[in-house]
């Protein structure tokens, strides 16, 4: 499936200025590993050492938060955009 | 003389330039303002602050920015005043109120607004923009009004009037966006790297605009005489105000203006409806899970606090608590608040007077101790959360036969017939 990611301005530099990009996923964790493939720099800053999202990473799909889906497991449809988005910011 | 300063993040430790950024674009922990307390300590004291202005800028040694003439309205240096009468039915000896309630537009985000629009300005920003719950929204619509510079203000669709119509008085844009704050908040993530010219208070000018609830923590120690409490109660939305008030009594000790410090036990208050940090301090996890907020508590309904790993921490080293009070307890901490030391608060006041007493009554707190409650917005900006505890006591016509018949007088007693409820 065909998904969008959104890349923020913290990370476009390991996209060469691209806000966007597309990968071919199944889950939202293929579509991460997907984007590290294509651009390498991504996975050492979203995972931590045992494979899961760093604490001030929030991935989101469809407007949704992936903790209040299945996490890395959500099957990703096609058309969808999955963002990135550092997690410190409000309040 | 503007201070040295750098950008730390709290996870990695990585430095950055004193610049309009907030994560580290490495792991994506949060930047925090680092300064040099051994220069700090030699040009500030007790008697240079306390010739400063009645304001937060009295402390401009331990804020990030240092202009001559900040955007200021004049917020900070309110009053903390003995609370006697509340201390007597809680069961406490020394409890003190923090009316924060009484800032330029009636909430403590000022103190937050006016360092991080002073930052922006001396970085060259024109725009200023936020996600926020209510209060933030105002303040900084005013303080940008101040300052002659543009705001936009996101807020979420279904909040309380007053807040709505306040933020929209000053004559920026107000955008109400359908869904939660935490919707709001994370588009308004998503339109800081669209649009990095504008200053988001509490996105890419974060590192700065938290920095502000440091003179909280101030003010209560000068108030007190440069001593520290023993204990203080804040309430918890990000999290971000209740680790900042941790960093300035730290700030206090380790530049020479205050004893004993490190030994100011923090506790923090949510609304049932919102508590992921008092949910994970209760079961003893440093996850934070997200969740869904739903409570009369609109200022304090994140359901995903930035800064909720860094509060649990402060509450757990400093050997504090966590309450999560329902939305009847709020209202009955609104009203015994104001019933008993005059003091009206909004929603997040009623969360943190239900917190204290619930602290108080399982043991958190000791009935010795010297307690500081943080009172951070004005209860006129939540009035309709209100509609069901209060009101006149009776409507009539204007004659003294009606007045006599609505309201009984014996001797000093007054009574009314029960208020009859809509």
């Amino acid at each position: 499936m065909t998904a969008l990611i959104r890349i923020p301005g913290q990370l476009r530099s390991l996209t060469a200025g691209a806000s966007e990009v597309p990968v071919d996923a199944a889950t939202v964790g293929d579509a991460l590993r997907a984007l590290d493939a294509g651009h390498p720099g991504f996975g050492e800053r979203l995972f931590d050492d045992q494979g899961n999202l760093r604490r001030f990473v929030n991935v989101f799909l469809a407007e949704e938060d992936i903790r209040f889906l299945q996490g890395l497991d959500t099957q990703v449809e096609a058309g969808q955009t999955i963002s990135i988005i550092p997690a410190v910011a409000g309040g | 003389m503007e201070p040295a300063l750098t950008l730390r993040c709290r996870e990695c430790g990585r430095e950055f330039e004193p610049l309009a950024l907030h994560v580290c674009d490495f792991c994506f922990g949060p930047l925090e303002v680092a300064y040099d307390y051994e220069a700090i300590a030699r040009r500030v004291s007790r008697a240079s602050i306390e010739a400063g202005p009645t304001s937060i800028w009295r402390y401009r040694d331990l804020l990030p920015v240092a202009d001559e003439h900040p955007v200021d309205l004049g917020a900070g240096f309110t009053p903390l005043v003995r609370a006697d009468r509340l201390g007597a039915h809680l069961g406490l000896r020394d409890l003190w109120i923090k009316n924060d309630t009484l800032n330029p537009t009636g909430s403590f985000k000022d103190r937050v607004v006016s360092v991080a629009l002073t930052k922006a300005r001396q970085l060259g920003f024109k725009v200023a923009a936020c996600a926020s719950t209510g209060n933030l929204a105002s303040s900084v619509a005013a303080h940008a009004a101040k300052a002659g510079m543009e705001s936009v203000v996101l807020v979420p669709s279904n909040l309380e009037s007053a807040k709505v119509m306040m933020a929209s008085v000053y004559g920026g844009t107000v955008v109400a966006v359908e869904g939660s704050y935490d919707d709001v908040n994370r588009l308004c993530a998503e339109l800081t790297s669209e649009h990095p010219s504008w200053a988001f208070v509490n996105v890419n000018v974060r590192s700065y605009y938290a920095e502000g609830s440091k003179t909280l923590a101030f003010e209560v120690a000068e108030q007190l005489g440069w001593t520290a409490p023993d204990h203080v109660v804040v309430p918890i939305a990000s999290g971000s105000q209740l680790t900042k008030i941790h960093k300035g009594f730290r700030e206090l000790g380790l530049v020479g203006l205050v004893d004993g410090t490190d030994r100011v036990r923090i506790s923090g208050a949510q609304a049932l409806g919102c508590s992921p940090v008092a949910t994970a301090f209760a079961e003893g996890t440093d996850i934070v899970r997200p969740v869904k907020p739903d409570t009369i508590a609109k200022s304090l309904a994140i359901g995903n606090p930035a800064d909720g790993y860094y509060a649990l921490k402060v509450i757990a080293e400093t050997g504090g608590g966590c309450a999560a009070v329902a939305d009847d307890e709020i209202l009955e901490g609104i009203a015994l608040l104001a019933r008993t030391e005059g003091i009206f608060a909004e929603t997040a006041g009623g969360v943190t007077i239900a917190s204290l007493a619930r602290l108080v009554a399982d043991g958190t707190i000791r009935p010795d101790e010297r307690v500081v409650a943080m009172v951070t917005g004005h209860g006129l900006k939540t009035i309709e959360a209100m509609g069901d505890v209060a009101g006149p006591s009776a409507t009539i016509a204007a004659t003294l036969d009606a007045f006599d018949a609505a309201i009984q007088v014996e001797g000093d007693l007054i009574a009314t017939a029960p208020r009859e409820h809509s």
